[in-house]
């Protein structure tokens, strides 16, 4: 009864855009449909994600967009469930949109690849690309790799290996929270193989899965990772489940090292608080202060231009490196047609924003650029959230240290 | 002993809160027989107006004024539509206090956005009170216990020491009786009605900053309130805060304890095999079906005590 009415919004919005869309492809945008929680308990991860896409897509486009036309991204709400993904899938298709993209649900990630594989099957004519900007459960490009996917951020093995090889010798004992559903559990599983492999000294102590969004207190939990003597926590918990766990954890007064996935999203720096100064650690692509330590004038400029017209941080920026792929893409296929742009896409290499080489790999869609471990303290040159506190680069993993084997054997259309 | 006497406390804090918004419920079902749906919204809008009201006058006077505003909103539900519709029988009323609450949170949505909103702990109450074991209680969950004590105490005060609370009683029991004798029955219904609203709105005023203000939320804590009045049975405040305090201790035990049928049957000398029947079901550890617990306590209960704990009278 709930989740009817709740499309109703869902229908209005799409009809919405149906009407808009006529006079948009006259004008000729190339359309991206982006779908992912506008509502619910992830709200805020779809809502400040789309505020960051609109920015940077203005840039994109001031850039000359491609092919001479603009991009345009238009927002569908997923409300965290598969099935409204797949309607917003459908809406984009019968809008002929060349791109879907979806960040957040590798469950959701999974309903998607196997949707867009069959549509593009059955209609040549009308084919999508799914733009993966941050569903990281590792068997996505492996197992159930797909030409049409293409993954724009590091898959939840190779996070996993940054953060194993981050822990410091003398962490001996780590706990392991993560959200039950796919992506909770390919971090666990990809934690436990990397701890085998290059620390089998260390001890996990304690091994959680919790039910995704569900849990408001996270209090029994804090008592448990303490009881259990932990001195490390990790992590792939994102949205309130980072937050709260983090929060309860500072309130409790739980003195540990916290390695997160997510911490740098909005809400973290909010939810660790001047409390957690030098004791939360994430694995970002991008953070306001990766810019000032690179000394990159222009990427610090650009990020700043955002901070001063918006009430939050400007953490996506390293987003700006999938529209310029998709740019690029779409200039080199030369037309705004899925296949070629697809095909121009696989083994694409180029520089990603900050001025550093990046790769889609052609053997599994997946990219490999810088990503940065973080450290959340004082003394920075961009606070995050207001809390005075912000992200420092305590290590650099370059794409070629991420090269992991992938398993992928992928179908190849004509 | 660490982790159970934090546990304790963390249960306990959880269950207090269950209780603030259980106890008008279980007045408001017992007088009028009504399931009312809409009793989470109320906890929902008492968090809402609590953030929007703290914005301009702070904490302490939203603390106040939230859940009037809440009780006020009740009234008018109460006169205008519940009186109405009580005339078309239970299934109606249902229906009608269903539907109110897909109102409110559509009306919550368009007023203050999909997202969630940053309501705050006060800051005068954001600090570490004392320390367990290493593990610190916070300021605020001693803050939540010590109103939802002092709400318990005044309730059972008013329901059992005022005049008030006895016409309140014997409306509960014998309403024809009571208008018989010259009370106005109506406005007492009015009166349980608001003031079981305010008080989920109160529990809302302080629920909302611990755990965390969006407009699902109601949604999230409709079923478990019912559990709670259902299970401590019809018209009983002491009931309700026994069912109340057990549920919060159980969600919060569930967690932390480790274990799993698979580990019961050990115990008894059977030992679970991936071969045997059912061997996924019985080795799910404890914490992972927690959550699950109180429903299956419910049908529990409704099979072998269907008044519930000290309830009265059939549901």
């Amino acid at each position: 009864m709930r989740r009817k009415l709740g499309l109703i919004p869902a229908a209005m919005a799409a009809a919405g855009s149906l009407g808009f869309g006529a006079a948009a492809l006259a004008q000729g945008t190339i359309k991206i449909a982006y779908t992912d929680p506008l509502s619910g308990p992830f709200a805020q991860v779809g809502d400040s994600n789309l505020k960051q896409f609109q920015y940077i897509l203005d840039y994109i486009n001031s850039k000359g967009g491609a092919l001479g036309k603009k991009f345009e991204i238009v927002p569908f709400d997923n409300k965290s469930q598969p099935s409204d993904a797949l309607l917003a899938l459908k809406s984009a298709t019968d809008q002929n949109m060349p791109f879907i993209m979806q960040c957040s649900g590798s469950n959701i990630a999974a309903a998607l690849i196997e949707a867009v594989d069959k549509h593009n099957e059955r209609n040549p004519d009308n084919r999508i690309i799914y733009v993966n900007c941050g569903a990281v459960a590792t068997e996505l490009t492996n197992e159930k790799c797909s030409f049409w996917h293409f993954r724009f951020d590091i898959h939840a093995a190779m996070k996993a290996e940054t953060m194993v090889r981050a822990l410091p010798k003398d962490v001996t004992k780590i706990y392991l929270l993560n959200q039950d559903y796919l992506f909770g559990q390919s971090v666990q599983r990809d934690v436990k193989e990397f701890l085998k492999k290059l620390r089998p000294d260390v001890q996990v102590v304690g091994d959680e899965l919790i039910p995704l969004g569900k849990v408001k207190d996270f209090s029994p939990y804090v008592t448990k990772i303490k009881a259990a003597g932990a001195q490390a926590l990790i992590t792939g918990n994102w949205g309130p489940d980072m937050s709260l766990l983090i929060k309860a954890g500072m309130d409790a007064g739980l003195d540990i090292r916290y390695y997160t996935m997510y911490a740098h999203l909005t809400g973290g720096p909010t939810a660790i608080g001047p409390g957690g100064d030098g004791k939360v650690r994430a694995i970002m692509p991008f953070s306001e202060n990766i810019a000032v330590e690179e000394k990159n004038a222009e990427v610090e400029a650009w990020t700043k231009a955002f901070r001063d017209k918006h009430s939050f941080d400007f953490y996506a920026a390293g987003f700006r490196t999938i529209f310029e792929f998709l740019q690029a893409g779409v200039t080199k296929a030369g037309a705004v047609d899925a296949t070629k742009i697809a095909y121009a896409l696989e083994g694409l290499e180029m520089k990603d924003f900050l001025g550093h080489p990046a790769i889609i790999r052609k053997g599994d869609h997946q990219i490999l650029s810088n990503y940065y471990v973080g450290v959340f303290k004082k003394g920075v040159k961009y606070d995050s959230e207001k809390t005075g506190l912000g992200w420092a680069t305590e290590a650099t993993v370059t794409a070629k240290d991420l090269d992991q084997p992938s398993t992928c054997k992928m179908k190849r259309p004509k | 002993m660490e982790v159970f006497l934090v546990s304790l406390l963390n249960g306990l804090v959880y269950g207090m809160l269950l209780f603030m918004l259980s106890s008008g419920l279980t007045l408001i079902f017992s007088m009028m027989g009504v399931l009312n749906f809409a009793h989470a919204s109320a906890y929902m809008l008492g968090a809402y107006f609590a953030f929007t009201i703290s914005l301009y006058v702070g904490f302490w006077p939203a603390l106040i004024l939230a859940p009037l505003l809440c009780g006020l909103i009740g009234a008018a539900i109460e006169m205008y539509g519940l009186r109405r519709v009580h005339k078309n029988g239970h299934i109606a009323e249902l229906l009608f206090t269903f539907g109110l609450a897909l109102i409110i949170e559509k009306c919550v949505q368009m007023t203050w956005g999909l997202v969630a909103v940053p309501y705050r702990v006060p800051a005068g109450l954001d600090f570490p009170l004392f320390s367990v074991y290493g593990t610190n209680f916070h300021a605020y969950r001693a803050f939540m216990l010590l109103i939802s004590a002092l709400m318990f105490v005044s309730i059972w005060l008013a329901l059992t020491r005022t005049r008030v609370g006895l016409i309140i009683q014997a409306s509960l029991t014998h309403p024809e009786m009571v208008g018989a004798l010259g009370h106005n029955v109506p406005r007492v219904f009015t009166l349980v009605f608001a003031g079981g609203t305010a008080l989920a709105g109160l529990a809302g005023v302080i629920g909302g900053n611990y755990q965390v203000t969006e407009p699902s939320m109601a949604f999230a804590m409709g079923p478990i309130v019912f559990v709670v009045v259902v299970f401590g049975g019809l018209g009983s405040l002491t009931g309700c805060f026994i069912a109340s305090l057990l549920m919060g201790l159980i969600q919060t035990f569930a967690i932390v304890l480790d274990y799993s049928l698979a580990d019961l049957l050990k115990q008894l000398g059977i030992t679970i095999t991936s071969s045997t029947p059912f061997a996924e079901v019985l080795s799910v550890p404890l914490p992972r079906i927690g959550a699950l617990l109180p429903y299956i306590l419910l049908v529990l209960i409704l099979l072998v005590k269907p008044r519930g704990l000290m309830g009265t009278r059939d549901t």
